[in-house]
């Protein structure tokens, strides 16, 4: 019987032939992320460990990204922990450089990886053919400590892309129209894996963005095939694959599905729900406050490329507050160099440093009670992104970039 | 016996612990802030063996450990749902707190019921009705019987 993309590279960890959905098997991580959101808790718990032990620091990678710069003495607590443990031990370690997994996909992810991550976002990583899932400091310390895990095998849901998008839509409202398909446990336990000829005409940026919100239907973990343009990014960022895997012809998946790109429209996910998704037209009109331009969701070059196109010698609302947060320092300069942030200036728009800024409501931009953002961050639940009486809505930079613009949620094509 | 706290269907990590105190130096710190968004007197009102029961994908969302961490701290035996997010279930049994799936239970009881639990034989009493719950994965149960993964790594090295 043949194995699924998910099935190889878990057998790869695991040293052993084959697997199947279901089994449970032993890995040995290839990395292992780790950002300021849990780690301080982790450090906490190493510390108390009767023989601690790093099975293998070059696999270890600290980022700090959620609150940065720190908002309060007792973050900046948490984050001189992380700090100086990192620098006692020789961990790689990023403070300001930019949101983790944009990070770990310029600078270490590789095809065929097998990737914990203490952030549910880390499924990520499939945009490149690697294996990333999110797990809590517990799992994360025991990995640390031994360099295995266990993981139970998942079952796949498949989905062919066809055709090419078109009329305004991007691969955030692709994905975006996905988990509405599927729901917000659509793919609990499984891998979602992305194939088909359709695939070949989404850039690095689209694919990042597709797997990252992945976890939003439930979803293990994301895999993409890797392709030319895969390896591509990779060459350029100077790294090499471990193992290049695709699913066999008779690999068992447990749902099919075939996507006509040409199909998807804007999409918006309203209050409170990833899967609450309509078709931005049916927003059209939403009175909204703040609009958000960033994350490790829709903050790379593409994205403000995107932004920078639908607002160049428009303005700002008044009433509105616009954040556009680079997803790093790699795309904050390539921004800079293209005249984009010129571009957001004028506009009236604030330009922030790389973080997660108010997709996670706890850095910068939080919005007060009744307050309503549109944002391309990844999640839009109840007090998510500040008060807990205020509404997220989610879309894609362009149509963020055009509420912005408008005051009220529309889409790129009536500015 | 304890008490039933009640909560809808994906209830997300965000909010059983907001994102504002996850910096907070320690567990203890940031439990008095569960469930805020949602009930805000729950911290308050909660006491040590009483019980969450909740309809579909409980704990969906963020990876925070956190959010199992605070409902264990502020002495929740356990949380009864119809199912688990996959992240949450996992970080719960790595930190010794149970996590029963009852496709029953969300749609007999109601808000401050009682119930006990007998967690060996996976049974729950409530309304003078005992029901059976589905059995935690062999993995799981044995992390679980040894009081979380960070004991099994103190004993095995």
């Amino acid at each position: 019987m043949g194995m699924t993309m998910a099935e190889k590279i878990i057998a790869c960890a695991a040293g052993v032939e084959s697997t199947k959905a279901g089994d449970i098997e032993t890995v040995t991580l290839d990395r292992l992320m780790s950002n300021d959101g849990t780690t301080h808790l982790t450090i906490d718990m190493y510390n108390k460990l009767k023989h601690p032990h790093i099975a293998d620091i070059s696999k270890l990678v600290w980022i700090v990204d959620h609150n940065i710069p720190a908002d309060s003495p007792k973050t900046a607590a948490s984050h001189k922990k992380m700090r100086d443990f990192a620098r006692e031990h020789g961990i790689t370690y990023y403070e300001g450089d930019g949101v983790c997994h944009q990070l770990m996909m310029e600078n270490h992810v590789r095809p065929g990886e097998l990737i914990f991550g203490a952030d549910s976002h880390t499924c990520a990583y499939g945009a490149l053919g690697a294996f990333g899932t999110g797990v809590g400091c517990t799992d994360y310390l025991y990995a640390m400590v031994t360099g295995t895990s266990w993981l139970l095998v998942p079952e796949t849901i498949r989905f062919n892309l066809h055709g090419e998008l078109k009329n305004g839509a991007t691969a955030r409202d692709l994905i975006l129209t996905i988990i509405g398909r599927i729901s917000a446990n659509g793919a609990n336990y499984k891998a979602m894996e992305f194939a088909g000829e359709g695939l070949h005409t989404l850039n690095m940026a689209d694919r990042i963005a597709v797997c990252n919100l992945c976890v939003e239907a439930g979803a293990k973990t994301a895999l993409m095939e890797v392709d030319d343009i895969a390896m591509d990014y990779l060459k350029e960022h100077g790294r090499e694959p471990k193992a290049v895997f695709k699913s066999d012809e008779d690999a068992v998946f447990s749902q099919v599905f075939d996507i006509d790109l040409s199909e998807i429209v804007p999409i918006v996910a309203k209050p409170h729900f990833v899967d609450n998704v309509v078709p931005a037209t049916e927003c059209l009109g939403v009175h909204i406050d703040e609009a958000f331009l960033g994350s490790c969701n829709n903050g790379r070059i593409e994205d403000l490329r995107l932004g920078a196109e639908v607002i160049k010698g428009k303005k700002v609302a008044p009433t509105v507050r616009f954040l556009v947060v680079p997803a790093s320092r790699a795309v904050y300069n390539q921004a800079m160099k293209e005249g984009l942030l010129d571009i957001f200036i004028d506009a009236g728009a604030m330009i922030m440093n790389p973080n997660c800024s108010v997709c996670w409501g706890a850095c910068q931009g939080v919005i007060g009670e009744g307050e309503t953002l549109i944002s391309t961050g990844t999640r839009n639940f109840k007090g998510r992104s500040g008060h807990k009486n205020s509404f997220v809505y989610l879309a894609s930079a362009a149509t963020v970039t055009a509420s912005a613009i408008a005051g009220e949620i529309t889409t790129a094509d009536r500015i | 016996m304890g008490r039933i706290f009640k909560f809808n269907k994906d209830v997300d990590t965000d909010q059983i612990i907001a994102s504002q105190y996850l910096l907070f130096p320690t567990v203890d710190e940031m439990k008095t802030h569960t469930f805020e968004s949602l009930n805000d007197t729950f911290a308050s009102d909660v006491k040590p063996g009483d019980f969450v029961v909740a309809d579909e994908n409980f704990g969906c969302g963020s990876s925070r450990e956190q959010a199992p961490s605070v409902l264990k701290a502020l002495g929740v035996k356990a949380v009864v749902a119809k199912s688990f997010a996959r992240i949450f279930y996992r970080n719960s049994i790595n930190i010794g707190m149970p996590v029963i799936v009852s496709k029953e239970l969300y749609d007999v009881v109601k808000e401050g019921d009682e119930m006990e639990m007998d967690l060996e034989n996976g049974t729950i009493t409530t309304g003078g009705k005992t029901y059976t719950c589905t059995k935690l994965p062999a993995k799981m149960q044995e992390i679980l019987d040894q009081g979380g993964l960070i004991a099994s790594l103190n004993r095995e090295d």
